[in-house]
């Protein structure tokens, strides 16, 4: 038997299907690779007696003729989703231990449609980062090699998921997406990411990091995986407020390959200044090659593009500040407390110990611009530029279906590289954070590789709930581009 | 009606706003499922959106909104159409998130007005500034444990009203007439039960003096005063605080106050909001609170006659006093049952027999209205069974003593004890007669112009009739035999 | 051009309620400030008339009915907590 964690979900579906293999089969084939690329540190939590028996339940389901969309089907959960009974961290120390009462809306979605859960992935701890070097659980490594071999990050902040496909730990892994958390660390491991539109998913179970930004995605090996687990993971949920009542589409259905006489939208303000030769070239190829599949290239301008980093990074810590402010030790997770302390002694000491670096800075951040005398310069300044950046993408939408854009402005780098100076960190955001603040989808697909034979990703930036678009579009530069390379760390 | 505090250097005014927090009368919490009652076990009516679980989201509750649109039309006031949930930070150990759902800069109800029915009888508007939902807090009880306090989050969530009133109150009098007609617009409205020492209205001070006619001095806001008659207090005893500071060359600081009722001071708190910094903005997890005029004329339709627009229908049909109609209205439990006494008989003979007897009896007492021994159907037929001269006034003040007693049907009473007034002219002629013929002396000096002694007859008769004789007849008749 | 001094950020820190030892207060002045200044350039963006943008949900707020659906559930809402006793969250004394 071929090995099965090549497969991909739709292939995996598909043979399940057909009886070529079974759940339980799939997903131990799957905990061996777990367990042969433990080194990578891609999971924090690995579940595999759950994986076994929700296969084994999966296999009788299936058995009487009631298989879901995912049966069958061993992903890997982002630690930033709370899964009942099992540990969730949020890459946190001060959530160490923490094992919820309850399943986050999409998990739930994701097992009722048959999906098995291999573990909990890794990430930057609380999703704040993108380079996954903040997690209290330590780095992943992203299994592909530069050429001098040194372990390079896998992006973040959901790297642990996007190490996890690309190593074939998983055939798909949940992501959540703030800044460019599913687009970034997909194009860093070479392969599919897709940020829906805010409201598409729900975010009730799913530990918040910026209440306005975070959204749910899939990261996946094909365009088609990523339809597939959308399909699974979105819908409207009463229990979020945000939460976009609208009809879940046949994602898959949107698979035409056709994308004649569509617009793509080209920003030239993307087009940075030092943007490096390989970008701008990878870049270039695509839209060779969506103009080939004939599509009609448009120029399009979306002026405040430069404006959108400094926005974000004050949007999401102030956000982020009142959101952490539950982690007080009082009701779950750690708590330090000397003999004697008062309760502000326990507050202080329990996030000093429970949070990393990272995490405080930004929580810091945050307080400080929403404080007296700060608000109208800093947070109200920033939900302005915010509006102004929508409207950018609403007019540009106005004479084009979607925008193609570079996902990052490099390659992955060495773990280590950017620490120390947390604003040349936020840059790797630069190309994601746009249609965060927009709240709009975004899909990320490898269409080459770095002279350092690294995977390279682009995006496709869609309407407000035009996935399909996005995904039909990304379809066509995935079979243009056919990107067959595999990393290149995972040899031996 | 004007309220000076004479200090030693001259009299000074006081200026008070008041923040009155009202519970909202829901069956489920603000953001959450959960249910609101009272009294269960610790941290059984939580869900785990009120414990602020990871992940957890909030999502509003139509009744909450409807109840407090409800409230802002009974006030007058304006509703804002537009509205928006804002986090106020801040740790506490029984806040679970860490920040306050409330509102802040867009509150749903804008200004409105409250009139004020003073003692005297006079009125006096006072300005409503705001009114806000918000979430309650859970409850820290610090005497379970020496070194330890315990959290219970029953209260987490709970809707609550925040109602701010403007610096307009000048005297604990009016302080205590706000209270009493806030609370009895809430309970016209069902909007909350007003109960002050159950917590489910609270009541925050802000006090401050000032020579008359300058401008507003430094204020401090005394917290969670459960009680009018202690709100009256703290107010009075800290504006005289203030003064005392100011005219010992001291300069009042803006501050937190706990009124201690026990000592009869008002205490500092500022340990506790040491550097306080709320980082209001608006709540990312929620979205502006958005209705139309319909919502708001749907409201509308519902509202009850409110205490004010009762009082002045009471004035005009029944012909009471602004006084009387003002008591009747300050709790709708005794409008009502006023109503019930009044309907198709004398209103102002109604009025008194609730307000003088009733209540009178009922203070005395100890009991509220909706406990009275007395129904209002009963004590209707009393007063039929004086204005149709069964009884007369003297014995139906008897028989309303036996029925505040046992309960019990007037005209079974006046029929089991005999009460019925004479109205035979032989029996009270006969009655007569013996008095007459008994007392020939005073006959002589009425007859002799001492027309007063006539009154002194009457009794005699009355007496000897056991109180039954009809006083208009008794009269009557005395006036032909003596002065024919 | 902002510049976070040590007192600034000793009293964020309190508001954030994470201890920070002396020597951290000034590396976080460093970090804070550097972070600051990238977040400067907006202060040239022409916002003139423009409503701040809360949330990219074209929405408006959905109200749920007024029913108890939720609650009774107090050992899953007391099971990850470090400290309780009798059905209650147990912290350091709160002196009031
Ligand atoms: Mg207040
Ligand atoms: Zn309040």
């Amino acid at each position: 038997m071929t090995d099965l964690t090549n497969l991909t979900l739709a292939e995996a579906r598909d043979g399940l299907a057909k009886g070529d293999y079974t759940s339980v089969e799939l997903t131990e084939a799957h905990l061996k690779s777990m367990e042969a690329h433990r080194n990578l540190n891609a999971y924090i939590t690995e579940t595999p007696e759950k994986a076994i028996e929700m296969a084994k339940a999966s296999d009788a389901k299936r058995a009487k003729g009631e298989a879901g969309k995912m049966e069958g089907l061993p992903i890997a959960i982002k630690d930033l989703f709370c899964t009942e009974g099992v540990q969730t961290t949020a890459a946190s120390h001060i959530l160490e231990g923490f094992k919820p009462e309850y399943e986050s809306t999409v998990t739930r979605n994701l097992f009722d449609n048959g999906a098995v859960m291999l573990g909990k992935a890794n990430l930057d701890e609380f999703a704040m980062g993108s380079s996954n070097t903040s997690s209290y659980y330590g780095n992943v490594i992203n299994p592909w090699k530069g050429k001098d071999g040194k372990d390079l990050v896998p992006g973040g902040s959901s790297g642990g998921s996007a190490a996890a496909v690309a190593a074939n730990m998983a055939l798909a892994a949940t992501g959540t997406d703030t800044g460019g958390s599913i687009r970034q660390p997909a194009s860093y491991c070479g392969i599919v990411g897709l940020k829906p539109t805010y409201g598409r998913c729900s975010r009730w179970g799913i530990v918040a990091f910026a209440s306005s930004l975070d959204q749910a995605g899939p990261m996946t090996k094909t365009v088609r995986d990523a339809a597939i687990m959308l399909g699974s993971m979105a819908g409207h949920d009463a229990k979020d407020s945000t939460s976009a009542p609208m009809a879940v589409p046949d994602f898959e259905a949107a698979l035409t390959g056709d994308i004649r006489g569509m617009k793509i939208g080209i920003p030239k303000e993307y087009r940075v200044d030092g943007m490096p030769e390989e970008i701008s070239k990878l870049w270039d190829d695509g839209v060779a090659m969506l103009r080939y599949a004939g599509a009609e290239v448009v120029d399009v301008s979306l002026p405040h593009t430069k404006y959108a980093l400094g926005t974000y990074y004050i949007v999401a810590p102030a956000e982020a500040s009142s959101n952490l402010a539950r982690y007080d030790g009082l009701r779950y997770g750690q708590r330090v407390m000397d003999e004697g302390d008062s309760l502000d002694d326990m507050y202080m000491k329990s996030r000093a110990a429970g949070f990393g670096k990272e995490v405080q800075r930004r929580i810091m951040i945050g307080t400080y611009v929403l404080s007296a005398g700060y608000y109208d310069a800093y947070y109200n300044k920033a939900l302005k530029v915010r509006r102004r950046i929508y409207e950018d993408f609403a007019n540009a939408f106005g004479s084009v279906d979607t925008i193609l854009a570079p996902t990052a402005p490099s390659a992955a780098f060495a773990i280590g590289e950017n620490e120390g100076d947390p604003v040349k960190m936020y840059l790797n955001d630069v190309f994601t954070v746009p249609a965060s603040l927009a709240g709009l989808p975004g899909l990320s697909l490898p269409t080459g590789l770095s002279s350092e034979g690294l995977p390279l990703g682009l995006q496709l930036i869609g309407k407000p709930f035009d996935e399909e678009t996005v995904l039909r579009v990304g379809g066509v530069l995935e079979s243009a581009a056919n990107f067959t390379a595999k990393p290149s760390g995972l040899e031996g | 009606m004007t309220y000076v505090i004479e200090g030693s250097t001259g009299p000074w005014e006081i200026v008070v706003g008041l923040e009155v927090h009202c519970q909202v009368i829901s069956e489920s919490k603000l953001f959450s499922g959960a249910s609101t009652k009272f009294g269960n076990d610790p941290n059984t009516n939580v869900s785990l959106v009120d414990a602020a679980m990871p992940g957890m989201l909030p999502v509003v509750n139509a009744a909450c909104v409807r109840q407090a649109v409800k409230t802002g039309l009974g006030l007058k006031a304006k509703i804002n159409k537009e509205s928006v949930f804002a986090r106020k930070n801040y740790f506490y150990a029984d806040l679970p998130q860490g920040y306050q759902i409330s509102q802040f800069d867009k509150p749903i109800v804008g200004e409105g007005t409250i009139i004020l029915d003073m003692p005297d009888g006079s009125t006096k508007a006072v300005g409503i500034e705001r009114l806000h939902l918000e979430q309650d807090a859970g409850k820290s009880m610090h005497d379970q444990d020496p070194k330890y306090s315990h959290i219970d989050l029953n209260r987490s969530g709970v809707a609550l009203m925040e109602i701010v009133s403007m610096p307009d109150i000048r005297t604990p009098e009016e302080a205590g007439a706000y209270l009493t007609k806030l609370r009895a617009i809430v309970r016209y409205l069902g909007t909350c039960d007003g109960n002050m020492n159950e917590g489910s209205m609270r009541c925050d001070a802000n006090v401050s003096v000032r020579r008359p006619g300058e401008p507003f001095g430094t204020r401090c806001e005394i917290k969670n005063v459960n009680s009018i008659r202690f709100v009256m207090q703290a107010i009075e005893i800290e504006a005289k605080r203030q003064v005392e500071v100011i005219e010992g060359g001291g300069e009042i600081v803006q501050e937190t106050r706990l009124y201690d009722q026990r000592l009869g001071e008002t205490r500092s708190m500022r340990s506790k909001e040491m550097a306080h910094d709320y980082r209001y903005f608006p709540d990312p997890d929620l979205l502006p609170l958005v209705f139309d005029d319909a919502f708001i004329s749907e409201i509308e339709k519902e509202l009850p006659e409110l205490p004010d627009e009762k009082k002045a229908r009471f004035m005009r049909e029944n012909g009471l006093s602004a006084y009387d109609a003002g008591v009747l209205v300050a709790e709708k439990e005794k409008a009502d049952y006023y109503e019930v006494v009044a309907k198709g008989r004398d209103g102002k003979l109604a009025a008194n027999w609730v307000i003088t007897n009733l209540f009178g009896a009922l203070n005395k007492a100890e009991v509220g209205i909706a406990d009275s021994p007395v129904s209002a159907e009963n004590l209707g037929k009393l007063i039929d069974l004086i204005s149709d001269d069964t009884i007369s006034g003297r014995i139906a003040k008897d028989v309303f003593e036996i029925m505040i007693e046992t309960g019990g049907d007037p005209e079974k009473i006046v029929e089991e004890k005999g009460l019925k007034q004479i109205t035979d002219t032989g029996a009270i002629e006969t009655a007569i007669d013996e008095v007459i013929a008994a007392n020939p002396d005073k006959v002589e000096e009425i007859r002799a112009g001492k027309d007063k002694m006539l009154g002194w007859f009457v009794g005699q008769v009355m007496k000897s009739t056991g109180g039954k004789a009809n006083p208009g007849m008794v009269n009557k008749m005395l006036r032909d035999k003596i002065l024919g | 051009m902002s510049s976070l001094d040590k007192e600034t950020v000793r009293r964020i820190a309190y508001l954030s309620r994470i201890n920070v030892s002396e020597e951290g207060l000034s590396e976080l002045a460093g970090d804070l400030t550097r972070i600051l200044d990238f977040v400067e350039e907006l202060q040239e963006v022409d916002v003139e008339g423009c409503d701040p943008l809360t949330s990219v949900a074209d929405l408006t707020l959905p109200l749920r009915k007024d029913e108890v659906t939720d609650g009774n559930i107090q050992q899953k809402v007391l099971s990850n907590a470090p400290m309780t006793d009798a059905g209650c969250f147990v912290v350091p004394k709160v002196v009031e």
